[in-house]
């Protein structure tokens, strides 16, 4: 039983000043499901729309950000929600931290400066659940971070006293503290250093392992997604190119632009030169005719720049955008 | 805790030392550089005024006003011997009220000055920066919109046109509040609460005055700030997380967006002292400023460099009692 | 820069009333210079008129036409204005440069010069210049005093444009392809300080107007120029209010508003318009 399915999700930016208008079709088109006990890795370059899909599916959607069609559905067990639908005091009373929650990326600056973590936790716990006793959270508050792995002191500081590994990890024990049945990490590791990226991704893998949650894992960095993610979502453009489980996506990529990704990836002893796409990623004000990949495909024939490619099951649980691929073919 | 103080103490004091310094030397240079020679010509017109003073006594103004201005031994001297007097506190007789010492008539007005003054940044702080912040939290509000073109209408105007209006409007045409002054004539000062009704009753336009100007001000800058802490990570996540709205506001977003308000408002004290003064000169309130235009229009150099002194010193000081206030607010300063 | 023009005056409700105003203002300057009255003479007509359709806003207990005086009042106080802007400028760019480029010793006593002034009340210590410079003050004197004192505010700014453009690879680059440090201000770093340059001048021309009719108000300035602040100082002292001649108040202050008002929210207005930031905002909506 799927936990989150995603259908036909177009989210559009649509910007009005000063007489320019402009809309920016971050996400155009994209279906998926989420399951229980799984990690699902989202990968694609800067600007391909994955933090939009992040937000509209987190139910972050503000103007000028507007999900303009398809539909984003959970399903908690008992519980059922559409997010697309559902009003900011639902979401806030069963839904928010209870059971999505969100660590966000660049994690260094999510921290109130002027509060103390302790203070953080009693905010948010306060607004969910309220607090009777304040003996009694502040108890269960440094057991959470303790089984985290995180001393105790912690708790009393200040964002600032923190190192940015430090602040991460908070902020994950943060997104934790209900035991929500999925959590989004958005660019997780960036901008720390690899020792510190170790001891992040190691502590999603013991949440993961510890509550059988799902987590939902975005980022550019292909060397994490084999580390961790059980599928892996290769997103282009603001649609999807290719979805298939880990092994699969690295050692028999079937869309051209995953290919590219996979072989770009550095491997102990290999010395060959990389080649590099030629292009840039599209504008997506102004995204290419029918396949967005076109215009830097090494692959590229007639019907590309025509039709838009749709996503087609190849395998179980393997789905690919291309035209070179045809349904069932594998 | 030592490195507190070396970190942040000690370049406030300094910051605070240089700027009595550059005042106190500004004020210093600038009758030196008149071409007139300042005794002479202040001694020549109130003979001309045709002050009965004894010889004796205009001697001995001479030598004040000499001394004053420190016009005895060179230039080194003078600024040393400037110093000297101003550490122990005497700044010299008041030449239009020869002899009262210019400390004691700047002390009896004083007070005046500063009630209105301190109030009403206050209030116009306080309103201008929550008014701000919320207009910017809620940007569709009507009342907010509407606040904030009058706010945008009257801040560019100076303190002195705006209480000219007031005066106008209030007292001339629709007399609700009294003239001038800050008591009707007659009546002796003092802490019954009848004489605190009539104080506010006529401080009330004067105040007025110095919040209609600040308040404005303080909304825009607040306005802009806030809409850039909305967007600041801390905000997003805290929206992300579901906190309410009202918890938001208060503490991640106004509790943050005081630091540099509260910043600013340590560099405005100047600039609404000095409207402080020119407001009062409408009013006919009897603070610093209808002392100053007295002064102004008797040629009472000693008073009008008495004042001077006076507002720098104070602002200085109030600057530093702020920057020293700070760290209270910022635990960024406080632990290093 | 026409573009800019246009594009606010289409959609920014705000900044065409500020043009209206503005236009207003110009135009009482232009018509300063058709006067059919002289304004340093007085009683050419009859006192204490109130306003009707020969004398637009009345006249005055000198038997002058406040009308045809106070636009000789708008053509000084704007002279004024932007002389000072123009001498606040140059020493505010000047000492901005230099604190940030050479940073260091330099840059901090500049700095703690600069500050003091930003704090310092200035109008007392203008006081006491205007008492001792009494008689010898004219206009551009007043315009020379204001620049001195009017640009510790935005040498700050200009000081951090340049604290920022230093580090940006751009320059970096010129610096390693050998282009020479003065060239590299003038080329690379001259479009952006220039914007806030701009910012900043309407920004000081407000407050030396505001404080030229502060101080002539207090009779410190040259009172046989026609100016804002000394037509309120005129009508001060034959007691207008207290004689009725309301229009000899009303008449300075609404001009001096209007000025005021659209000087500032032009100001405002294209500040908005070439922040990003208040662009993202505003296209949030």
């Amino acid at each position: 039983m799927a936990l989150l399915n995603v259908k036909n999700l177009c989210a559009y930016y649509q910007t009005e000043l000063y007489g320019i208008s402009r809309t920016v079709r971050a996400v155009d088109g994209v279906s998926f499901d989420l399951f229980p006990n799984e990690i699902y890795g989202v990968a694609g370059e800067s600007s391909c729309g994955k933090t939009t899909l992040i937000k509209v599916i987190s139910g972050n959607v503000k103007p000028p950000l507007k999900a303009l069609e398809g539909s984003v559905n959970y399903n908690f067990g008992e519980y059922k929600v559409d997010m697309l639908q559902a009003s900011e005091d639902e979401l806030r009373r069963n839904v928010r931290w209870k059971e999505i929650s969100y660590v966000m990326q660049g994690s260094m600056s999510v921290l109130n400066p002027v509060r103390k973590i302790i203070k953080t936790f009693e905010d948010i716990v306060d607004t969910h659940e309220g607090i009777m006793d304040k003996d009694k959270f502040l108890e269960q508050a440094r057991e959470h971070v303790n089984r985290l792995g995180l001393p105790t002191d912690v708790l009393n500081a200040y964002p600032h006293q923190l190192s940015g590994g430090m602040r991460q990890r908070v902020t994950i024990a943060l997104a934790t503290v209900f035991h929500p049945s999925l959590i989004i990490a958005d660019e997780p590791t960036t901008a720390l250093d690899v020792v510190v990226q170790r001891g992040v991704l190691q502590m999603i893998k013991n949440i993961q392992a510890m509550s059988s949650n799902t987590v939902l894992l975005v980022t550019h960095d292909m060397a994490v997604h084999a580390n961790v993610a059980d599928r892996v979502m290769i997103m282009y453009a603001g649609r999807i190119a290719e979805e298939a489980p880990t092994e699969s996506i690295f050692n028999a990529p079937l869309h051209p632009y995953t290919q590219h990704l996979i072989s770009s990836l550095p491997m102990i002893g290999e010395r060959s030169t990389r080649a590099s796409l030629k292009g840039t990623p599209p504008n997506l004000a102004n995204p290419p005719s029918g396949c967005r990949f076109h215009p830097r495909c090494p692959y590229v024939m007639d019907v590309c720049r025509a039709e838009v490619p749709d996503l087609v099951s190849v395998k179980e649980r393997h789905r690919v955008a291309c035209h070179l691929v045809k349904e069932g073919s594998l | 805790m030592r490195r507190f103080i070396l970190r942040y103490l000690i370049p406030r004091i300094i910051q605070f030392l240089t700027i009595i310094f550059v005042g106190i030397t500004v004020t210093f240079i600038i009758p030196r550089l008149a071409p007139t020679d300042p005794v002479e010509a202040q001694v020549s017109m109130m003979i001309a005024r045709g002050s009965s003073l004894d010889p004796q006594s205009i001697a001995s103004m001479r030598a004040a006003l000499t001394d004053l201005y420190g016009l005895s031994g060179g230039p080194v001297q003078q600024y040393f011997a400037f110093w000297g007097r101003l550490l122990r506190g005497d700044l010299g007789p008041s030449l239009a009220n020869f002899p009262t010492p210019v400390s004691e008539m700047i002390g009896q007005a004083m007070p005046y000055t500063l009630s209105v003054l301190v109030t009403a940044v206050i209030i116009s702080w306080i309103f201008g920066n929550l008014f701000g912040a919320l207009s910017s939290y809620y940007p569709k509000n009507k009342a907010l919109n509407v606040i904030e073109v009058l706010g945008q209408a009257v801040r560019p105007i100076p303190y002195y046109i705006v209480a000219l209006v007031l005066l106008v409007v209030f007292a001339f045409f629709i007399p609700i509040f009294p003239f001038s002054g800050a008591y009707p004539v007659g009546i002796k000062p003092s802490w019954s609460l009848e004489f605190m009704w009539i104080y506010l009753k006529h401080s009330a336009l004067p105040a007025a005055t110095l919040v209609l100007v600040g308040f404005g001000g303080w909304f825009i800058g607040m306005k802009s700030l806030t809409s850039n802490i909305i967007s600041e990570d801390y905000v997003v996540y805290a929206e992300t997380a579901g906190l309410k709205e009202n918890k938001i506001l208060r503490h991640y977003i106004m509790r943050n967006a005081l630091l540099p308000q509260l910043t600013g408002l340590a560099m405005s004290l100047g600039t609404v002292f000095s409207g402080a003064l020119i407001m009062e000169v409408v009013f006919g309130f009897p603070g610093i400023g209808s002392l100053t235009m007295a002064a102004v229009f008797r040629n009472d150099y000693s008073m009008i460099m008495g004042i001077a002194i006076y507002s720098i010193i104070g602002v200085a000081v109030a600057v530093f009692l702020m920057d020293l206030i700070y760290p209270l607010f910022d635990p960024r300063v406080r632990y290093q | 820069m026409f573009r800019v023009l246009r594009d606010l005056l289409r959609y920014d409700g705000r900044f065409r009333f500020a043009f209206i105003l503005l236009a207003a203002v110009v135009v009482m300057v232009l018509l300063s210079f058709v006067s059919p009255y002289d304004p340093k003479k007085s009683f050419a007509v009859p006192m204490d008129m109130p306003p009707s359709l020969e004398h637009i806003f009345g006249t005055n207990s000198r038997g002058q036409d406040l009308f045809w005086w106070l636009t000789f009042a708008v053509r000084n106080s704007l002279f004024l204005g932007v002389m000072t802007a123009i001498i606040s400028r140059v020493i505010a760019v000047l000492v901005g440069l230099t604190a940030g480029y050479r940073g260091g010793w330099l840059d901090r006593v500049l700095m703690s010069i600069n500050d003091s002034f930003v704090v310092l009340p200035l109008l007392p210590i203008l006081i006491l210049l205007g008492l001792l410079l009494r008689d010898r003050m004219n206009l551009f004197f007043l315009a020379v005093i204001l620049g001195l004192f009017g640009w510790p505010f935005d040498a700050r700014l200009i000081r951090s444009q340049v604290l920022s453009l230093k580090e940006r690879s751009f320059t970096r680059t010129a610096v390693h392809s050998g282009i020479n440090g003065f060239w590299i201000t003038i080329n690379e770093h001259l479009p952006f300080v220039l914007p806030i340059v701009f910012a900043t001048t309407i920004n000081n021309m407000l407050w030396s107007i505001g404080m030229e009719v502060t101080l002539s108000v207090l009779g410190l300035s040259d009172l046989i120029t026609p100016s804002l602040g000394t037509a309120l100082y005129w009508a001060n002292q034959h007691g207008a209010l207290v004689a009725r001649v309301w229009w000899w108040i009303a008449a300075p202050a609404l001009v001096a508003t209007v000025l005021f008002l659209g000087l500032y929210l032009f100001f405002a207005s294209i500040n908005e318009y070439i922040d990003p930031r208040t662009r993202l905002r505003l296209m949030g909506g």
